[in-house]
């Protein structure tokens, strides 16, 4: 699989991953999104760069539960909660998230 | 589903196989379980959690940053060796420091780290209802 974004090749695998995580932009990421019909919002955008920030240093895709304690502790009570997070992205926050963040899939992910 | 005490013991250095990495892909899955984690490193298994690795040279991305996620996880237990690290020259402060938030305690951050020796090391491991050998 691949993704035409300006009008360079991305990579993806069978589930829509990116396979070189250096190929990410933010063009790729609304391009990805766009490819499921979904269109960046700000919010969305604070849980992709909070997920870029989590990988930078840990090297892992939080879990759903660690990313959601994380985004409670990071963007308030509101925020860290599996509804918020599952209407921003209701293919999982884990799976979907990590997706257009340009993240492996998490691991551990059920 | 019922909570069991898992162990999960790491024997071998970080690189040039992938024991390692494969042990802490399975306790990240298993703590996703919400089982009751614990880890021990044993002979060359302490390197895996040594500060300042550096693995460009060998091609390997250097995972030795996602130890600090287990608090996270909740993985607050990770038991070190004293006669392991004494017998590779090393100390508690070439280690890096692991800790986590206690959630029973204010979110106090806490050591995750706990120096034993053999026969601590065998008491602990006695209360394990799974261990599994990487």
């Amino acid at each position: 699989m691949a993704l035409e974004v300006g009008g360079k090749s991305i990579a993806l695998d069978e589930e829509g991953y990116l396979e070189n995580l250096s190929d990410w932009t933010p063009e790729v990421a609304e391009a990805l999104a766009n490819a499921e019909d979904v269109t960046l919002t700000s919010e969305h955008w604070e849980i992709l760069n909070f997920l870029r920030e989590y990988y930078e240093e840990y090297q892992i895709a939080p879990a759903v539960r660690v990313l959601t304690k994380a985004v409670g502790k990071r963007l308030g009570a509101d925020k860290g909660n599996s509804k918020y997070l599952y209407s921003l992205f209701p293919y999982g926050p884990g799976k979907q998230a990590c997706k257009y963040a340009g993240l492996p899939k998490p691991t551990g992910c059920v | 589903m019922s909570t069991k005490n898992f162990l999960f013991v790491n024997r071998k250095a970080p690189y040039g196989t992938v024991y390692a990495l494969e042990s802490l892909e399975v306790v990240l899955i298993s703590a996703a379980f919400e089982q009751n984690v614990s880890l021990a490193f044993i002979d060359d298994g302490v390197y895996q959690i040594t500060k300042g690795q550096n693995s460009k040279g060998i091609g390997m991305k250097n995972f030795s940053p996602t130890y600090r996620a287990l608090g996270d996880y909740d993985i607050t237990k990770l038991y070190v060796s004293t006669e392991s690290l004494a017998e590779r020259g090393l100390t508690v402060d070439d280690l890096m420091e692991l800790t986590y938030e206690d959630a029973d305690d204010d979110y106090a951050e806490k050591p995750s780290i706990i120096l034993v020796n053999r026969e601590e090391m065998a008491a602990m491991m006695a209360e394990q209802e799974v261990i599994l050998s990487f």
